[in-house]
């Protein structure tokens, strides 16, 4: 091998090294505190509740999955060390998927003690049930009183009870909850997934459509009737392309965890509210 | 069907993939300023009722409304840089002026501890939310998408497949937009 050729390969690889320093040294610093393990629906880091609330809050979450299939978890950290508190919340929630994938229904309800705040983070799909008005109703006049107390036991299973309890409640219990939280109608709540829901169908429908063109177009007939390009086939008895087969597939399944309980896939865009005590 | 697998891997279907997650994510920006936007008239009318004399907070606050929604830009124009920079602008001045406001309401004891206010504050204080949240994960969609652009093999498949797809506008996150908005008590 000539020498030219050594200097350049010695160079590259100090520079893919380098690359790979700086890499890694991003990620550290983006992950300064990692989530937490999902060990169950009620993870309690910061010791705020006793066992056997803890236990009944779990049994209740529980059943509250199985009418509703809402995926409600109920976090308490000791210190959020300097993070801002929606960004932790909302690392923590997409960081466990919580709610079902299609449905984006899960609730975090997180506490961190030292720093006296605490957020309840609303997924996508329960925005308009569970709104910010409502939640933030919730912190101000149930949980944010008893924490004063320093009753962190009887607060944290009252404002996740209520919290079931919204989510449990028929339309006339619903706006009965509006009107105590004096919510103003927010009319645009559920107009945003119909958009991406028609754009996502608009993709499905005429994706194949227009592929189905392209190869008739661009490729080259192997057989009367039959074109093939970029390894797509088209033509009467062509099977049906797939060009977004590979993409599509996988979803993030949160890791499992020893209770059995995982998240089911659900994503947030930062609803919810914030508090303090 | 070897070779869809083969080529699903180099990426072929990346840069489309990529541009409808950027554009589906710049419209989730809009639905949270345009959510943000059709609080207001509510939350001018609860201020007035307890702080009418307060008109040039409020007054300031609606043209920055006006101003804001006069100016629109969709998922199609997301590759004029320029035409997003205004937009942002717009929709910051609109931030600064609903700010502005949140902290003269520092004043009003009756009306930041009335019920309606409140809850209007903590669907301003959501939306605000959301609509870094939004903006964070349209920076990241931008990302993913601009690099493919520009990074082998996506810069072949572009040039061979996609010559129309130029890089799409992105902005920083501005430090304060991280941080959620503190009211500041020297100011009175």
């Amino acid at each position: 091998m000539s020498h030219p050729v050594r200097a350049a390969m010695a160079a590259l690889a100090v520079i893919i090294g380098l690359m790979i320093l700086v890499g890694s040294a991003q990620n550290t610093a983006f992950s300064q505190k990692a989530v937490p393990v999902l060990s169950g629906r009620v993870v309690d880091l910061a010791g705020m509740i006793n066992a056997a609330d803890e236990a009944d809050l779990t049994a209740r979450l529980e059943e509250h999955e199985k009418i509703t299939s809402n995926q409600i978890v109920v976090l308490t950290i000791s210190s959020l060390h300097g993070e801002a508190l929606e960004d932790y919340s909302l690392r923590v929630a997409r960081g466990w998927a919580l709610g079902q994938k299609e449905a984006n229904n899960g609730v975090l309800f997180l506490v961190a003690r030292n720093d006296r705040k605490m957020r309840i983070e609303v997924g996508y799909g329960l925005e308009g049930t569970l709104t910010d008005a409502i939640s933030s109703f919730i912190i101000r006049q149930t949980v944010a009183p008893l924490f004063k107390q320093g009753l962190f036991n009887g607060g944290i299973v009252a404002g996740a009870g209520q919290i079931i309890d919204v989510l449990e409640s028929d339309e006339a219990a619903l706006e009965d909850w509006r009107q105590r939280s004096q919510t103003t109608s927010s009319g645009n709540d559920p107009e945003w997934p119909f958009y991406i829901f028609i754009l996502l169908w608009l993709m499905i429908m005429f994706g194949g459509l227009l592929s189905n063109i392209l190869v008739r177009i661009f490729g080259r007939e192997i057989s009367p009737g039959h074109y093939r390009w970029l390894g797509i086939d088209a033509g009467p008895n062509a099977p049906r392309s797939k060009s977004s087969g590979r993409s599509s597939g996988g979803g993030w399944s949160s890791g499992s965890s020893g209770g059995g309980f995982s998240g089911g896939g659900g994503s947030f865009g930062g609803g919810g509210s914030s508090g303090g005590w | 069907m070897f070779c869809l697998v083969f080529l699903a891997g180099c990426g072929v279907n990346n840069i489309p993939t990529f541009e409808e997650n950027a554009k589906a994510k710049w419209s989730q920006v809009l639905n949270q300023y345009k959510r943000r936007s059709d609080l207001i008239p509510n939350l001018i009318e609860t201020v007035k009722g307890f702080a009418a004399h307060e008109k040039d907070v409020l007054t300031a606050v609606v043209e920055a409304r006006a101003k804001a929604t006069s100016v629109q830009v969709s998922a199609d124009m997301l590759t004029n840089g320029d035409a997003v920079k205004g937009f942002l602008e717009n929709q910051g001045a609109l931030g600064g002026a609903l700010s502005r406001l949140l902290v003269t309401v520092e004043r009003y004891p009756e009306l930041k501890s009335s019920q309606n206010f409140l809850a209007l504050q903590s669907q301003l204080e959501g939306t605000e939310n959301r609509i870094s949240v939004a903006r964070r994960d349209y920076i990241e969609a931008v990302r993913l998408y601009n690099t493919e652009l520009k990074t082998v093999p996506g810069r072949w498949w572009r040039s061979w497949l996609y010559a129309g797809n130029d890089p799409m506008a992105t902005f920083d996150v501005a430090p304060e937009e991280t941080a959620t908005p503190k009211v500041n008590f020297d100011s009175n």
